[in-house]
Order: structure tokens, then sequence, then C-alpha cells
């Protein structure tokens, strides 16, 4: 599991998505089955992660069942990285 | 110059189907978009036949005409098949929701054992996995009473029909002013009403919206709208396959998740209407990028119709600028106010010229309630025209009295019309207070200048996300059950987000506990984000938490939403 990605994942996500600085996410911690992060903004998190981290995340794979947790999309990211 | 379009002499919609089915069999009158499956078209005759097949369906299920159905289905053939089957069959179609997935399944099946014991549905159509879930709901509602639900059909079972003796279906011996559709709104605390509309107001709202948008042959309509809201359901649905108006329909769910899609079917199509809640051109404008719209090209897109929730604007600026380059025309961004119990459109505004924008005084405006006419720009406001009341319909402004106030008054909206609903379904105590004197009572606020409706704000306490009606007793009463929450003492109001092109729900809860870490009061913030989040339509941000006795109540011991806003917004 590579901390730095989840690291960087997290403050993308309590800082734009959540806004709240101060929340830290626990890695299974589930953000689309609980609506933490709403349909609107799934669209940028596929940029942020596109730009940060050089990998594509298509549309239709923005489900609960691609990631639902950081874990989950650390993975996602670090498998498609390598 | 081509003849207008209108919905011909037909009695019903059956009968209007089934007009066009025999004079253009093979034209393509909708086109079906996934995101992993190519473009599906759809002829009159396959939407005649896939129709037909449901509605032998309920008829072997023992559905009599006149009984309602309930749609659980998401974007794709079956859902139209089996809404038009339903009226085929002289049935009565509503479209409900489907469960989402942040949505917990318990507040789901709670709201829908709510619409069951309100509206007494004969049948439910859904998804083989999703039976289960819809049995469970009627479980939970015989709790009570026994529930009315006698059958729950598989939409994967039915079969479009083969014979060519459709016109013995049931629903060619409805008369014209019997119900063909009911529209729900949300809400479950009691507040959930499905607007009962007759054959006989659709058509008469299809053909003076038709007039009012020029609505031509060589028009075509593309929309991602849902189809249980009415702005997806009338215009984005049953205007268009009613009046032999192509029509090219995605899923709300793909849109969102790829905004771009709206634009390249646009473009591929050859698109010229689409209507759009406020919040989504701040959406589009924001989220979709370039390498999406290479190629795009917007020429033919004559109108782009802004409904259903306050309009901003800014919200219109930012769309021309993001879209001009790829053809978008100034003229075609354009302004709708419409409800379901008016079946859609009161007004429309753009089309024939560009929407007008009152400046008006601000000190005015709030302290006398009067639009009065001034220069642009400083503190004065700019109103956003909603256009000229359309045909049929008639509008007019009350003050608190019910008394009808003049030209640039602000008050309540009041509405007549022979396109006004038959009631809501079940509920005349609900059906005889929305009426006075004939008139309509909107609950929205706003005034009358030049011909032209202006909406302001609303007299009831409703909140519009993204276009969704959201009540803040709903959201109370979740919240009110959070561990930690002091009982009763929560209020839920919106705020309006100028970025968002939208309302942004705003929850202020007491704690019980006096003293509260800093970590204990986010901690109990954020379950009651997990709690509206999973228990309701919307996602919340905003949530305070504050010492008892913060809320401010009103003489009758109520919470006060308006001054508990006043004083969030003072605290800011």
């Amino acid at each position: 599991m590579n901390q730095t990605i989840m690291q960087t994942l997290n403050e993308y996500l309590t800082n734009q998505v959540l806004k709240q600085p101060r929340r830290v996410l626990a890695p299974d911690e589930k953000l689309i089955s609980n609506g933490l992060i709403d349909s609107f903004s799934l669209v940028d998190l596929s940029l942020f992660v596109e730009e940060t981290f050089g990998v594509h995340i298509d549309d239709t794979e923005l489900i609960a069942a691609t990631f639902d947790t950081l874990e989950q999309l650390t993975d996602l990211i670090q498998a498609r990285q390598a | 110059m081509t003849s207008p379009i209108t919905t011909m002499q037909a009695q019903t919609a059956a009968h209007l189907l089934w007009q066009h089915a025999l004079a253009a069999p093979d034209k393509n009158i909708l086109h079906l978009l996934y995101s992993r499956q190519p473009d599906q078209p759809v002829t009159y005759r396959q939407l005649l036949m896939g129709a037909a097949g449901y509605a032998q369906a309920f008829e072997a299920a023992g559905i009599q005409p006149g009984e309602v159905v309930i749609l659980i289905l998401q974007h794709g053939e079956a859902l139209v098949y089996a809404f038009f089957g339903a009226i085929l069959h002289g049935a009565i179609p509503s479209i409900m929701p489907f469960l989402t997935e942040k949505l917990s399944p318990e507040h789901y099946r709670r709201s829908l054992s709510a619409l069951f014991r309100v509206t007494a549905p004969a049948a439910v159509v859904t998804y083989p996995e999703f039976t289960a879930e819809v049995r469970r709901a009627i479980q939970e509602c015989s709790a009570e009473s026994p529930c009315s639900v006698r059958q729950v059909l598989e939409c994967s079972q039915i079969q479009p029909a083969n014979d060519t003796s459709i016109n013995l279906l049931a629903g060619f011996h409805r008369q014209p002013q019997d119900i063909v559709l009911l529209q729900h709104s949300s809400g479950t605390t009691g507040l959930q009403k499905g607007v009962a509309l007759s054959h006989q107001a659709v058509f008469n709202q299809l053909n003076s919206y038709a007039k009012a948008i020029h609505l031509d042959q060589q028009d075509v309509i593309v929309s991602w709208l849902p189809l249980y809201h009415d702005m997806g359901l009338i215009a984005g649905f049953l205007m268009p396959i009613l009046m032999g108006i192509p029509l090219v329909l995605m899923s709300p769910l793909d849109w969102v998740r790829a905004p771009y899609r709206l634009f390249q079917a646009i473009s591929t199509y050859q698109g010229t209407l689409c209507w759009l809640p406020n919040f989504a051109y701040n959406f589009c404008a924001q989220k979709v990028r370039d390498r999406d719209l290479e190629g795009v090209d917007l020429s033919t897109w004559r109108a782009v119709i802004n409904c259903s929730e306050p309009i901003y604007l800014k919200s219109h600026q930012m769309f021309y600028e993001r879209f001009r380059s790829y053809g978008l025309k100034p003229c075609a961004l354009a302004t709708c106010y419409a409800m379901a119990e008016n079946v859609f459109a009161v007004s429309q505004g753009g089309i024939d010229s560009p929407v007008t924008i009152d400046w008006i005084d601000s000190k005015a405006y709030f302290n006398q309630r009067q639009a009065i006419p001034v220069a642009p720009g400083g503190d004065n406001l700019p109103m956003v025209s909603a256009g000229k009341v359309i045909e049929n319909t008639h509008v007019c402004i009350l003050d608190e009295q019910r008394h009808p106030l003049s030209e640039r008054q602000v008050g309540e909206i009041a509405i007549r019309s022979d396109c006004i609903l038959t009631g809501y379904y079940n509920r005349p105590d609900a059906t005889a207070s929305a009426f006075h004197d004939g008139w309509f009572l909107t609950g929205d606020l706003g005034y009358l200048a030049d011909g032209e409706v202006y909406v302001t704000g609303r007299k009831k306490d409703l909140i519009i996300v993204g276009g969704k009606n959201i009540y803040p007793q709903d959201l109370e009463s979740l919240v009110n059950d959070v561990p930690g929450v002091h009982p009763g003492r929560v209020v839920a109001f919106g705020v309006a987000n100028e970025e968002a092109g939208t309302e942004e729900v705003v929850i202020v809860a007491e704690a019980e506990d006096e003293n509260m870490t800093l970590e204990q009061s986010d901690a109990l913030a954020n379950d009651i984000r997990l709690r509206i989040n999973r228990g309701s339509d919307v996602v919340v941000r905003y949530v305070k938490i504050v010492p008892r006795g913060w809320l401010i109540k009103t003489s009758s011991g109520k919470i006060a939403r308006s001054a508990n806003r006043e004083k969030y917004l003072a605290e800011l």
C-alpha cells in the first residue's frame, strides 16, 4: 500500500470535496456508498487522479463497484501505474 | 411554413401513440444512449409493440384499467415500454426513482411503503433482482392494513406483443378526462403527493407549450433528465414521443459522470432543444474538458431552457462563455417556469427574443416587496424573467390575504389553466387546500411585469438542490434520530451557492452534551452527514453543531427556519 498516494488522495478529498480540512479518512471508510463523495464530485476526482498520478479512470468506472474506499482507489492507481 | 405540431384530434395518449405508429411505423422516434453499448434507435412500431407487450402482461396479471402501476426501473427500453404499456392498458403509470448507490435500503423501503399507503397501487414493475426489496416494502406497508399491491412484475419476463389486435387494448376505452399518469413529489413525512393528470390536461399543455417554443418537424430533443420529475417526464419524454419529435435520451447517472456526452449527443443528432436545471449550467461549464469536445458542433441548438430551480444570470453567462466557441448561440439561452401541477410549463422566456433581465431596486424589494425598475449595476438586483405565460394558462399574484396584487408587487404566484391537475391522488385534503377560488396556489413568490413572470422565492419551506425538491422536515426528522443530538433541536435550510448554481443544504443541530471537545463535535457532525447522505436524496456538506439554546424558536415553540438561517449566515 502506497502511503504517499493515499495521503495525497486524503488531502484532496477532505479539502476539496468534503471541505473539512480537519478530517482524516480511514483507509476502509466507504466513500461513494456512504455519499461522502457525491456524484457531482466524481468527475473532479477522476480529473485529479489523472493529473496527479497519470492514471485514467473511465467515467463508466466511477461507481462503488470499482472503488469505494481510499484503500481501493490507491490500489487501483498503483496497479495502473505499474 | 409547416403546419403547427399538435396532439391532433386524439382522445387519449393511447390513441395518439397508435396514430403515430400507423402514420410513421418506421420513424426512429427515440434513441436510447448508453455508456457501454451502441446507441439504440426505437421506431414507433417497436415502441407500440413493446408497450403492447406490457399492456397484455398487465391484463394477464389482473390489473384493472384505472389502477395505478408503479415503475421502479432505470433508463432503458423497459421503462419506456412499461410506461406506455400501462397507458395502452388504461392503467395509470407512475415512475419512482431507483435506489441509488448512496441511499440506504431501509430508507428507500420506508419511502416506498409510504408511497404504497397513499397511492394504493395495484402493481409494481421492476427488475428480477429488485423484487425482493419491493416485497419487503409491501410487507412493511402491510403492518397497519393490507397492502394494495397485488402483483410484482419482472420486466425481464415481458416480451413485445406480436399480434395485430392492439386496437382491442383497454386503454382505447379511456376518456379524455381520465387520469393518464401520476407524478410523485419527493418527501416521506406525510408530504408525499401524487400529482394526477388527465389525458386532456396533458394534451392542452403540450399544444400550448409547443406553440410557445415553436415546436417544429425539424426539432430534435436531447435529454438526460430523470423521468420521475416533471421536466424530464413531460419536456424530455412525453412531448417528443406524443408529438412526433425525435428524442435522444440518456441516463442521468451517465450524464453526471460524463457531462460531455450531452454535448456530443447534441452534435451527433443535431439536437435543437434541451431542458436543464440551473445547476447543470454551472456543472457543465466547470466540468466538461476540451478534449471531450473535439469536433463538437452546437450550432443546431436553438434553445437550452433553464427550468425547475431558481435561475441565476451568472449561470447563463458561464455556460455561454464556455460553449460559444463550439457554436452555441447567445439567443439559445432560454428560461421556463414550470410545475407538475400544471403538467409542466406556466411560462416560457427567450425563444422569440433574448430573455429579459429586469433590474430592480433592492431596498424596495426587501422592504416593500416591490419590484421597482432601475438602471443596471450597483446594488440593484438583476431578476431573470421566466418569460410570457403560455396561451392556456393565467397567472395572478396574491397578497397574504389572497387578494390580487398589481403589476410589480411581489406576492404568491397563483395559476389557472385548462391543464391543471385533477388532484393530488387520494389526497382530497391536500387538493382542497391547494386551491383558492379556482386558482392553484403555487407556493412560489414572484411578480408580473410587462406580461412576464419573475419568480423571486418561495413561500413554503422547500429547498431545491440540483433541481430536486427537498423538504427540510424530512432532513430534520432524520437528524433527530442521531445519538448526541438534542431531540427536536435541529433545523435544515438552503443557502444559495452562486458557484454551484444551486442551493446547498445546511443543518444546524444542538448537541445534548454541553461540554463537547472539538473532536466530539466533529464526530457528531459526521454522524449527521452520514444519516442525511444515506437517508435522503441529497448530500450535506455544512453541519454546524451549536450549544443548547442557540436555535431560535417561534412564539408557539417551533424551530423558526428562516430566523435560524439568518442567524447562521450572520455568524459566518
